[in-house]
């Protein structure tokens, strides 16, 4: 006989003033097993959890049901007050009458009805509840960072600083990402080279990281705490080990029109090449797509003045297969194409250009040495104009529909620093909003206002029309003057929307991690659990989850490696008890559940049975993996003879309760 | 291949050399036009209001007669086309809008879209090709710098037109390449030229016509193409710029050879 | 305000006011822009207040083109042209309100303006 205990909660006045909770605990004490039913102001209080474990005790409780908020915000806090005092804590239903019944309904008769079948539900399903033990499986100490830029760069200082292995894996030749690009970071206006490449450097020194630059993810299987990665190292064509780093071949390649794509295009650079002196690994790249040797077998220059004889014509990708606790996702972001944006005359005219392209023309090590000169004729601008959100903020149709969040910023910087180094040049910019959350932010762009007399107007550019003596008309609106302005421009400059790296999403797909529609990596829970994927030990750093600045960058970097340590330090992890199984008398093998399983948790074995008639006979039949599944019930929907059966939202569960619910 | 043409109105009157070197040039590439027997005038503009039925009248008629024939429907003035098109996508996109226009025109069969319409442009990239196009060149037209005027009806609203990239196009000018000119692009060509507003507005007008013209003379053209008689028109008279315009149709038959004998 | 003309027009019109994030980029773009007196941008905003009528005995109403850069190039999809196209013909609608009329033409003319230009503008200045 079932002794089930009930207890309605208030929520102070979240649930009491939309749901008579007097009522729900008074109605639901009259239901089949119910021993007690209680109500209090705030049940997950401590005080409102010693009510809850009294009565368990008192009455010998079988079973309980909590009338409160959702699951997801405090079932765990019942669950373990329920273990405290030796209740198994599968024995323990939440029944969510306040986003479900409280929060969206304004009657008080009809919510408090509903607050009663959803209890009447929550009671009918614990009736069936069987106690269940959480399993354990055992973590691999190394963790694996995909992507090496700043964010996966700091997780992974992070991580090795906590004394486990960890793995980085860098698409390019070298790591660095964006960051390296750039030429200051706002705020403070520190070079961000300065301040980046001692962590670059770190990473080489630190033994406990271990770099794989040319590299990229080829396959991922496993679960959390036990993921096995093939790593892919594509060929570059050198030996990684002998190469010193001289340079010597990328000074005498004669290969000389290759784009530069560190420099986004805008100057050359050899067949073989490194991508910029702080390069980490130092180590140079033959392009394939350039490089004579490799295209017709005509040249060799590079392995004859190499005095290491690292180069190596036949080198062939490599795949290297490794395994790992958790999984950091740091792939980061690129600005968008403009092909759809052409009224900026982008593709008409080099003196458009982006902002990061604006970077490069900035730098010191890009391609003017640090002088800003115009693309088309190297000549010095003395009118720039910036267009802010190109591309950001838009409708679905015509773009990304978020801010992007840091162009606000960078273009503030780039203006100060233009007004700094060229006084004589007037820059305004064109905004809709200016978007300064942050320390220091707000101050920073009055400054460049303020101080350095940038002209920041509001309106937007509406058509870029370049002229053949050079310059470039910018025809645009002043909405506070209410004109129509044409500007007689040398350059213009647009803060370009940026969105998640192309290789995010087949990366998704392998770790079964969730994205948004923009291809940004999903939080577990956008408020609580904002570094976490929600597929258990997938971690999540830097841009790859949302638009960022640097130091939100780090901060999240930092946070996703104590997310990661957390788990590495562990020796064995709990796992969900609730997960599926399979009647194997009832399973005929069609292979329905592998087809819709997100986790890859189903496999097929050949088994043998004995028959009635005493013989055997050997039948394919599902089988579930306990540590893969996650128990998002997907296999016992799609099972066509109900062999498949989730444990703790079992089949005769959900009936009953839609049964109660229906009553 | 045989195709539905409709001409409008323009083409029968002021706009007779477009019509003529368009059917000449069609000819001389194996394309049969064949021109509706009881066409009518398009309206000019189209009135993108929902409520406004009657105005898309006369289009659907011409679409469905060459629906009723089975045949694709070619257009080659600019406006007519940009009518003829928005009003396919609407009737083929808001549902309310095609019931009452079917209920209205009352037609054997309900008409809801079927017809497919081409810009003659879009008839030589995608049924004739520009390869084949510039195989049949007789006369190529070798270093002239041609400017392609799109004016805003070729391109836009580019849901409804979809014929080219609205801020990039190149049909117009993979067709000057086809005929062995080079394309001049200047930032203009998808500009408006004040189109009606030079019935009571000349000043207007000529701004924009000057801003198109000084736009393509800066970029160095020697002649201006357009698709378009109304284009032509305040390019030509209210513009102060010295350049020459032309019909796109032109400067086909005369690279296929068969201009002179359009005009013997 | 007038909540009778206000939904009038974005019937009409159909586009979606509030969709406009007030960047004026349309007013950038605009080809007419010097010519009128309430812009695109305005266009947008003032209908959405409900103030209609003002943009209805306004000439900026018979200035647009019709061009569709403001439709084409409006990052949010709001499509102004549009809605200027539903307040002229709240205006034309209005008896005795053409704002050409046939007697008009003959002092037009000239030997070259193409038909087109005629039929547009009727289109487009009268009911």
């Amino acid at each position: 006989m079932q002794r089930i205990g009930v207890f309605v909660c208030h929520c102070g006045t979240n649930i009491a003033a939309t749901v008579d909770v007097k009522a729900v605990a008074e109605a639901l004490q009259h239901e089949p097993g119910v021993v007690i039913s209680k109500e209090y102001q705030y049940m997950c209080s401590e005080a409102g959890q010693n009510l809850v474990k009294d009565a368990i005790k008192e009455y010998n409780l079988s079973g309980i049901v909590i009338c409160s908020c959702s699951p997801r915000m405090h079932e765990n806090t019942f669950r373990k007050a329920a273990a405290s005092v030796g209740l198994n804590p599968y024995l323990v239903e939440v029944a969510n009458i306040r986003e479900q019944c409280s929060w969206i309904h304004k009657d008080m008769e009809e919510a408090t009805e509903k607050a009663i079948i959803l209890g009447r539900a929550a009671i009918a399903k614990v009736h069936l509840n069987a106690p269940l033990t959480a399993g354990e499986s055992p973590v691999a100490k190394r963790a694996l960072v995909i992507g090496g830029g700043i964010a996966g760069i700091q997780t992974a200082l992070d991580i090795a600083d906590a004394g486990f292995d960890v793995d980085i894996v860098e698409k390019e030749p070298t790591i660095g990402g964006k960051m390296t690009q750039i030429d200051k970071t706002f705020p403070t206006l520190d070079c961000a080279a300065c301040i980046l490449t001692p962590k670059m450097v770190e990473c080489s020194q630190n033994e406990k990281i271990h770099i794989h630059s040319y590299s990229e993810v080829s396959d991922v299987k496993g679960f959390v705490g036990n993921f096995t990665v093939t790593i892919k190292k594509k060929a570059r064509f050198v030996d990684e080990t002998k190469c010193t780093g001289c340079g010597l071949c990328t000074e005498k390649c004669p290969q000389k029109k290759v784009p530069n794509l560190f420099n986004l295009g805008l100057d050359y650079r050899r067949a073989i090449y490194i991508p910029f002196a702080q390069a980490v690994p130092k180590v140079a790249t033959i392009d394939a797509d350039y490089c004579n040797m490799l295209k017709n077998g005509k040249c060799g220059v590079c392995a004859k003045v190499c005095s290491a004889g690292a180069i190596n014509y036949e080198q062939k990708d490599e795949y290297i297969e490794q395994k790992y606790g958790a999984i950091i996702v740091a792939t980061g972001y690129n600005p968008i194409k403009l092909d759809k944006y052409d009224e900026f005359a982008y593709s008409q005219c080099p003196d458009v250009v982006t902002s990061l392209e604006l970077e490069r023309l900035m730098n010191a090590a890009g391609p003017n040495g640090g002088t800003l000169l115009r693309p088309s004729d190297k000549s010095h601008p003395h009118t720039i104009v910036f267009v802010q959100c190109v591309g950001s903020r838009c409708d679905d149709s015509k773009g990304k529909p978020y801010c992007s969040k840091i162009c606000c910023m960078y273009t503030a910087k780039h203006a100060m620093l233009i007004r700094e180094k060229y006084p004589d040049t007037d820059v305004y910019v064109f905004y809709i909003d200016v978007r300064t959350p942050g320390k220091n932010f707000d101050e920073f762009y009055r400054r460049a206002v303020e101080q350095y007399g940038v002209h920041y107007i509001k309106g937007m550019v509406g058509k870029v029309t370049p002229k053949s003596d050079g310059k470039i008309d910018v025809q645009a609106s002043d909405l506070l003057s209410n004109e129509q302005l044409h500007i007689d421009a040398d350059m213009v400059v647009l803060a370009t929307a940026i969105e998640p790296d192309k290789t995010a999403r087949p990366l998704a797909t392998m770790l079964t991690a969730s994205m948004d529609t923009n291809d940004f990596f999903t939080e577990a829970h956008a408020k609580l659990r904002p570094v976490e994927s929600p597929t258990a030990g997938i971690f999540l750093s830097g841009a790859c989850q949302g638009p960022k600045d640097i130091p939100e960058t780090v901060a999240q970097a930092g946070a996703a490696a104590s997310k990661a340590i957390g788990l590495l330090c562990k020796d064995s992890i709990t796992c969900n008890p609730c997960v599926a199984h399979s009647d194997e008398l009832m399973c005929n093998g069609c292979s329905s559940c592998e087809k819709v399983c997100p986790y890859g948790a189903i496999t097929y074995l050949d088994k043998e049975f004995r028959m009635p008639d005493r013989t055997t006979k050997i039948r394919r039949v599902a089988s579930v993996n306990p540590a893969v599944c996650q128990g998002c019930g997907a296999c016992t929907v799609a099972c066509p003879s109900g062999a498949m059966d989730l444990n703790g939202f079992s089949n005769s569960q959900i009936m009953a309760e839609v049964d109660a619910i229906c009553k | 291949m045989t195709f539905s043409y409709y001409p409008g109105c323009t083409l029968k009157t002021k706009a007779k050399v477009l019509d003529k070197y368009a059917r000449a040039s069609a000819e001389a590439l194996g394309i049969t036009l064949e021109e509706p027997a009881d066409w009518q005038c398009c309206g000019g503009a189209y009135t993108t209001s929902a409520d406004e039925i009657a105005t898309k009248l006369s289009a659907v008629r011409t679409l469905n007669s060459a629906k009723e024939l089975g045949r694709d429907l070619i257009t080659v003035c600019s406006a007519c086309h940009n009518v003829i098109k928005q009003t396919n996508y609407d009737i083929s996109n808001n549902e309310d809008m095609a019931m009452k226009v079917n209920n209205y025109l009352k037609l054997d069969e309900p008409y809801n879209g079927e017809t497919k319409v081409y810009h003659y442009l879009e008839m030589l990239r995608d049924v004739v090709g520009f390869d084949t196009l510039r195989e049949k060149v007789v006369n190529p037209l070798k270093g002239k710098k041609i400017a392609a005027y799109y004016g805003c009806l070729l391109l836009r609203p580019s849901k409804a037109l979809a014929m080219d990239d609205p801020e990039n196009p190149t049909i117009m000018e993979d067709f000057i390449r086809a005929l062995g000119a080079e394309p001049v692009i200047y930032s203009q060509r998808n500009e408006c030229c004040g189109g009606y507003i030079t019935m009571e507005d000349k000043a207007q007008a000529s701004k924009r016509s000057n801003a198109v013209m000084d736009s393509a003379k800066d970029k160095g053209a020697d002649m201006v193409i357009t698709a378009c008689p109304l284009c032509m028109y305040n390019l030509k008279t209210n513009s102060d710029v010295d350049l020459p315009v032309v019909y796109f149709t032109e400067l086909l038959a005369e690279a296929l050879g068969v201009k002179e004998q359009e005009e013997a | 305000m007038d909540n009778k003309l206000k939904e009038q027009v974005l019937r009409s019109s159909q586009v979606n006011v509030l969709k406009c994030m007030r960047c004026g980029k349309c007013s950038g773009t605009c080809p007419s822009y010097d010519e009128m007196e309430y812009h695109p941008h305005q266009f947008v905003y003032m209908v959405e207040k409900g103030d209609i009528e003002k943009l209805m005995n306004s000439k900026s109403i018979y200035k647009c083109l019709t061009c569709f850069a403001c439709v084409d190039r409006c990052p949010r999809d709001v499509q102004p042209a549009k809605i200027v196209e539903a307040v002229r013909l709240a205006a034309i609608r209005q008896q005795g309100n053409n704002h050409l009329i046939p007697d008009q033409i003959p002092s037009m003319l000239d030997e070259e303006l193409p038909q087109q230009a005629i039929v547009t503008a009727f289109r487009k200045y009268t009911k």
